[in-house]
C-alpha cells in the first residue's frame, strides 16, 4: 500500500522526479493539457454564463458567449419562482445530510475499532461480508426496502434515508476507519487497558483525537454523497414539501422546461457548496479517491 | 468471565451496528427480493406465489426487456473502456515534469464533484439540438448540427460522450498508481537500452494493470446500474433507444407496482453482474500483474 506521504509528495507537493523532457515535448504536453482543461471547464463556465442571461438571449443561435447584461436577478427570482420551495428543500437536504454524517461517523468509528483492535471468532467473516457488500448492486435490496419502509409507515419521511447510516455507515467508511485504527501503536491502548479503562473510553479519548484526518475524509465524502444523492430521495420522498434540492431541480425541469436561466441558476447554486468543499478539503477528497482505488 | 469471552462479547458489541445493518438492510432484503421474484405482488395485496412466471414473461414475451438489456450492455461496453482510456491518458499527461500541474489536475477533477443532477441539466442544454453550445461549435467548424438526444440513432452515443466528462476521479486513481511505480525500474530499463515506448509498454502498463483492473470492475458495476441519465433526460426515448435496464425496473416497480416482476429483474441483473465480475476476475490472471508474484 502506498502511504499518504508518498502520495502527497508526488501528487500535491509537486516533486516531479521523472525524466527531464525535451522542450518540444513539454510544449506538446502543454498544448494538449490546455485544450483538455478548456474542454473540461467550459461546460461549467457555460452553466454560469447561461444562469446570468435573459430568457430571450438563451434562445438565439448561434449563442452569445458572454451575457449582454449580467442578470443577477435570475438567482433570487429562480429561488422564489411560482410554486418552488427552494428554502424548504435546502433545509431538508441539510437535515438529511447532517443526520447521515452523524450516523456514519458514530457507527463507522465503533465498527472500525471492533474490526481493527479486538480479536474474536467470526470477525474476519463479517469483515469480508462488509467488503463484499460494496460490490452488491443496490437494486437487489431496493424493492424489499421500499416495501418494508411502506409497511412501517416511513415512506415520505427522512427516516429511510437517514436511519440506515446509523447501522454501519457504509462499508467503505468502516474499511477506512479500520485501516487507520490498525496503524495506531498498540502500546497506547495496552497501557490504558491495564489501568482499567474500558474500550469505549479508550476509543473516545485515545483513538478519536488521533483520527482527525480519517474522520475529516469520511465527513467530506459523506457530505458529497448525500448532497448529490438523487435516487434515494426519488424513491422514498413523495410530497413536495419533503423534497431535497436534487429532486427540486427535476421538479422545476418538469414544470418549467423552458426557463433555462433559472434552471441553470438553481443547478449552479447546488454546485457551489461542492466547490467550496473541494477547495477547502482538496487533499482529503483526493486521498479518499485514491484510497478507494488502492485498497485491492 | 475470561478475557477471551470478554473480547468476543465486546467485539460483537462494537461491530453490532454493521452486523445489524447487514442483516436488516442487505441480507434480509436480498432474500426477500429473491422470494418476491417468484410472486405476483402489487404492493397493496399480499404476494401470491406464481413460480417462474415472472422470469418466463421477462425472457420470452416482454420485448422491452431485451431492448433494455441491449441498451445497458452497449452503454457499458462503450462508456467503460472509453472512460478507462480517457482517464489513463489524462493521468499520463499529468505525470510529467510540467509546471502548473495543480491547476490542470483541479480542472480535470472538477466535473467529478458536480452533483449528477446539475450536470445532467447542464449537458441536456449543451447538447440541445437547436440552441446548444456544442452544435454552435460544430456549425462554426463547418459541420452539420448533431441531433444528440433527439434522435434514436444518436441518443445513446450522446450519453456515452457525456459520461466522459466525469473521468477525473478515475484519473486521480491512475495518477496515484503512476506515482507509485519505482523510479528504479525505469532506470534499469534505460540501462538495458530501452526506448520510451518500450519503457511504457513493458513497465508502465504492467505496473498499472491492478489499478486498471480495479477501475474496470467498479466501472462495470456502476454502468450496469445507469438510471438517472435516461430518467432525467430522455425517459428512455426516443423509441426506447436509451431504455436502460434500471429505468425499466423502476417503471415496473413504481409506475406499475409490479414488485414481483421488478424483483425478478433485480435478481437477473445481480446474476449477470456476478458472472461478468467473475469473468473479469478469472481473466485477470492473464493480464493483471501483481508485483508480489515475482518477489
Amino acid at each position: 500500500m502506498v502511504s499518504d506521504q508518498e502520495v502527497y509528495r508526488g501528487l500535491l507537493d509537486l516533486d516531479w522526479r521523472r525524466r527531464p523532457g525535451q522542450s518540444y515535448r513539454i510544449l506538446f504536453t502543454y498544448l494538449i493539457l490546455i485544450v483538455s482543461a478548456a474542454v473540461f471547464l467550459l461546460p461549467l463556465l457555460w452553466m454560469v454564463t447561461t444562469s446570468l442571461k435573459t430568457q430571450a438571449e438563451v434562445y438565439v443561435f448561434p449563442p452569445t458567449f458572454w451575457p449582454e447584461t449580467l442578470r443577477w436577478q435570475n438567482f433570487p427570482e429562480g429561488w422564489t419562482y411560482e410554486s418552488m420551495q427552494w428554502t424548504r428543500w435546502l433545509v431538508n437536504t441539510l437535515t438529511i445530510t447532517f443526520a447521515v454524517m452523524a450516523g456514519t461517523l458514530v457507527s463507522a468509528t465503533l465498527c472500525g475499532y471492533g474490526f481493527a483492535r479486538i480479536s474474536f471468532p467470526g470477525r474476519d467473516v463479517w469483515f469480508v461480508m462488509v467488503l463484499a457488500s460494496i460490490m452488491l448492486p443496490s437494486t437487489v435490496t431496493l424493492i424489499p426496502l421500499f416495501v418494508g419502509f411502506h409497511r412501517v409507515g416511513w415512506l415520505d419521511t427522512f427516516l429511510p434515508l437517514t436511519v440506515p447510516a446509523f447501522f454501519g455507515g457504509g462499508a467503505f467508511n468502516i474499511f477506512l476507519m479500520r485501516q487507520f485504527f490498525k496503524g495506531i501503536p498498540i502500546e497506547l491502548e495496552e497501557a490504558a487497558l491495564i489501568d482499567g479503562a474500558n474500550r469505549l473510553r479508550i476509543l473516545w479519548q485515545i483513538f478519536v483525537p488521533l483520527s482527525r484526518p480519517v474522520i475529516a475524509t469520511i465527513s467530506v465524502f459523506t457530505f458529497q454523497a448525500v448532497w448529490n444523492d438523487y435516487f434515494g430521495p426519488l424513491i422514498f420522498l413523495t410530497s413536495q414539501e419533503n423534497y431535497t434540492l436534487a429532486l427540486g431541480i427535476t421538479f422545476f425541469k418538469g414544470l418549467y422546461n423552458t426557463q433555462i436561466p433559472y434552471m441553470m441558476a438553481m443547478s449552479f447554486l447546488m454546485v457551489i457548496p461542492m466547490i467550496f468543499v473541494f477547495f477547502f478539503a482538496q487533499k482529503l477528497m483526493i486521498r479518499g479517491v485514491i484510497l478507494s482505488g488502492i485498497k485491492t | 468471565m475470561n478475557s477471551r469471552m470478554r473480547d468476543t462479547v465486546q467485539g460483537y458489541l462494537f461491530i453490532s451496528p454493521v452486523v445489524l445493518g447487514l442483516l436488516i438492510f442487505t441480507i434480509g432484503p436480498m432474500l426477500t427480493s429473491f422470494y418476491m421474484s417468484f410472486t405476483k405482488f402489487p404492493l397493496l395485496r399480499a404476494p401470491e406465489w406464481i413460480g417462474l412466471r415472472n422470469y418466463i414473461v421477462m425472457f420470452t414475451s416482454d420485448r422491452n426487456f431485451w431492448q433494455a438489456c441491449k441498451v445497458t450492455l452497449i452503454y457499458a461496453a462503450t462508456s467503460v473502456p472509453l472512460g478507462l482510456v480517457g482517464a489513463f491518458i489524462l493521468a499520463i499527461l499529468l505525470n510529467q515534469r510540467v509546471k502548473g500541474i495543480a491547476f490542470f489536475r483541479t480542472s480535470f477533477y472538477m466535473p467529478a464533484i458536480v452533483p449528477a443532477i446539475a450536470s445532467l441539466i447542464l449537458w441536456g442544454w449543451l447538447m440541445n439540438r437547436d440552441y446548444g453550445l456544442i452544435n454552435a461549435v460544430l456549425v462554426r467548424l463547418g459541420f452539420q448540427k448533431f441531433s444528440f438526444f433527439a434522435e434514436p440513432e444518436t441518443a445513446l452515443a450522446s450519453m456515452v460522450m457525456m459520461s466522459l466528462w466525469g473521468v477525473g476521479a478515475g484519473m486521480i486513481i491512475y495518477l496515484a498508481g503512476l506515482q507509485g511505480i519505482p523510479e528504479s525500474l525505469y532506470e534499469a530499463g534505460k540501462l538495458d537500452g530501452a526506448n520510451e515506448a518500450q519503457l511504457f509498454w513493458n513497465i508502465t502498463i504492467p505496473m498499472m494493470t491492478p489499478t486498471i483492473f480495479f477501475n474496470l470492475v467498479m466501472g462495470l458495476i456502476a454502468a450496469s446500474q445507469t438510471f438517472m441519465n435516461a430518467f432525467v433526460l430522455t425517459s428512455g426515448g426516443p423509441l426506447k433507444s436509451t431504455y436502460f435496464y434500471n429505468l425499466m425496473l423502476y417503471e415496473r416497480a413504481f409506475n406499475w407496482t409490479q414488485m414481483g416482476m421488478a424483483s425478478a429483474m433485480a435478481w437477473f441483473l445481480l446474476f449477470v453482474v456476478l458472472i461478468l465480475t467473475l469473468l473479469v476476475f478469472r481473466s485477470s490472471a492473464l493480464w493483471v500483474f501483481y508485483e508480489a508474484e515475482v518477489r
